[in-house]
């Protein structure tokens, strides 16, 4: 019986994270429309509601009565079940980050994390991995051709981006010690030169990019490359299930912009309410950068993407580890 | 965008920009420095600088459409118009039926009769808009600028049969002082009259 308040505490904690990160997911899809228009000199959407707000609820009534259209090649339950995965695993991988410090609310302590696993960082990047199979299952099952190319592109992507994503990751946990996001976090208590972006800035440019390519954003964005193969692997998907794709990229990269915070620019620090709003005021530093870039740079090709990863990214975050390790051991 | 720039058509080599552009890298060692030059050139935070600018300036260029309109050239042939004589508010058009002529498309009919004062008076005038194909002959062929091309460009309508007949072309009277004189398809020149010169009486 000792048992059921930490379940019900976890169920209300997961439900939240749930609710509030797909009303997030949904308002920053309105914010990257405004604000590409704006570095495009537009105005963006303006007509539904004041300065376009409600372009969201628009948007979510479009998307919840469109005819859900399955071709009839396609293999069913494979077909219905990717975008799911896509954002299952986007929410799943929230379980283990801590968005907020502790605080306490009517006298009760609230640890803003689903559940401290103390392999956390490990098992976010472990299910944004999974993650990989929505696209690919997508791509594979849609009995077309665009879409196949880009379940291909979703792993020749995400599988040399895993590596580099580990390997650089790989260094400030070996100054660290802990794979826990709190512990990492705790590490870098005590103000901005403490921070581990500047003893690791290279494993932090190498993350960041890796970052991009996890969560298909611009430079890296070949899974859905409209000039090249239409929609990539959500060509034959509408309604619900093409927005559950876009709610799990949207969800996933909120994920990584907080991981990021957390790992190198120090997270919430030692806790307070001052640290809480530096948190989230880091995380959407990183969420408008990723639109930022989509505003300024190109798209790589697939080749440009496997040549970089390989030769370039790869040796830079080797060496960063040789060289952090004997830094540490001397 | 000013007005002059807008109507200047000639399209010239003053809009472009030659580029100092280099041969590609042939051998290995210059492809190299080149990825290494492109590396730490830093050009990407131009880019990155660029956009944020422009997003801090606000320079808005979106037209609001039905809110706002760009205003179209003078010589822009949009729906006809059937205009009137300033003083006296008749009709301009005589019915001589030279724009039925010309017309290519097929695509004008006008009635006429003669009225009490011996004059021809025009009883139908109706211009098909599904055949016209905004030539612009008839207000260049018609001799009195009563046929003329006006800026009316947003043609939706619940009938196709809309806009086409006289009533709806003619100027009506109560707003004849608001009728301007045409200055584009087929007015004169401005300054023609200069040009003028006496019929030669030599030969």
């Amino acid at each position: 019986m000792q048992e059921a308040p930490i379940i019900i505490e976890t169920v209300i904690k997961a439900v939240a994270i749930v609710l509030v990160f797909s009303a997030i997911a949904g308002f920053t899809t309105y914010i990257e429309r405004k604000i590409l228009a704006f570095m495009q000199r537009r105005l963006g959407p303006m007509n539904v509601g004041p300065y376009g707000i409600l372009q969201i609820a628009a948007d979510g009534i479009k998307l919840f009565t469109k005819e859900d259209i399955i071709p009839s090649k396609a293999v069913r339950a494979v077909f219905m079940i990717a975008p799911i995965i896509t954002a299952a695993t986007a929410f799943i991988a929230m379980a283990a980050i801590p968005f907020l410090p502790t605080f306490e609310i009517f006298g009760y302590t609230v640890h803003p994390i689903v559940s401290d696993v103390n392999v956390g960082i490990l098992f976010v990047l472990g299910v944004m991995a999974t993650g990989m199979y929505g696209p690919l299952l997508a791509g594979m099952s849609s009995a077309n051709k665009w879409s196949l190319l880009g379940g291909a592109r979703t792993v020749i992507q995400l599988l040399s981006f895993e590596v580099v994503t580990g390997l650089s990751i790989l260094s400030p946990l070996m100054m660290v010690g802990s794979l826990s996001l709190i512990d990492i976090n705790n590490y870098q208590v005590g103000g901005i030169t403490n921070w581990l972006i500047w003893q690791q800035p290279v494993a932090f440019v190498l993350f960041l990019i890796a970052a991009f390519a996890e969560v298909n954003r611009t430079p890296f964005d070949l899974l859905e490359h409209e000039a090249e193969i239409v929609s990539g692997y959500a060509t034959e998907y509408s309604g619900m299930r093409w927005g559950m794709f876009f709610i799990g990229e949207y969800a996933n990269m909120i994920t990584v912009a907080f991981l990021v915070s957390i790992v190198f620019l120090g997270g919430f620090g030692d806790g307070g309410l001052l640290g809480g709003l530096a948190v989230v005021g880091k995380a959407m530093f990183f969420i408008f950068f990723f639109l930022w870039t989509r505003a300024a740079w190109p798209h790589i090709r697939p080749d440009q993407l496997m040549w970089f990863t390989w030769k370039v990214l790869m040796p830079v975050a080797i060496i960063n580890i040789v060289i952090t390790g004997f830094v540490m051991m001397f | 965008m000013s007005l002059e720039q807008f109507k200047n058509r000639n399209v010239g080599t003053q809009n472009y920009v030659p580029l100092d552009l280099e041969m590609p890298p042939s051998d290995p060692w210059d492809k190299f420095t080149q990825v290494v030059k492109r590396t730490f050139k830093g050009e990407l935070f131009v880019g990155l600088w660029i956009v944020f600018r422009e997003m801090v300036k606000f320079d808005i260029h979106t037209v609001q459409y039905p809110q706002e309109k760009l205003p179209i050239g003078p010589r822009y042939r949009a729906v006809h118009k059937l205009l009137r004589l300033l003083e006296s508010g008749y009709e301009r058009c005589i019915g001589c039926g030279l724009c039925e002529k010309i017309c290519i498309s097929d695509c004008i009919r006008m009635d006429t009769k003669i009225d009490e004062n011996s004059r021809k008076e025009v009883t139908e005038y109706s211009i098909n808009l599904g055949r016209c194909i905004f030539c612009g002959y008839c207000a260049e062929v018609c001799p009195e600028l009563a046929i003329v091309h006006g800026g009316r460009y947003e043609n939706a309508s619940e009938q196709r049969a809309h806009y086409v007949i006289k009533d709806d072309m003619l100027t009506p009277l109560d707003f004849l002082k608001d009728q301007e004189e045409f200055p584009g398809f087929g007015a004169i020149i401005p300054g023609s009259d200069a040009d003028v010169k006496k019929t030669p009486t030599a030969y």
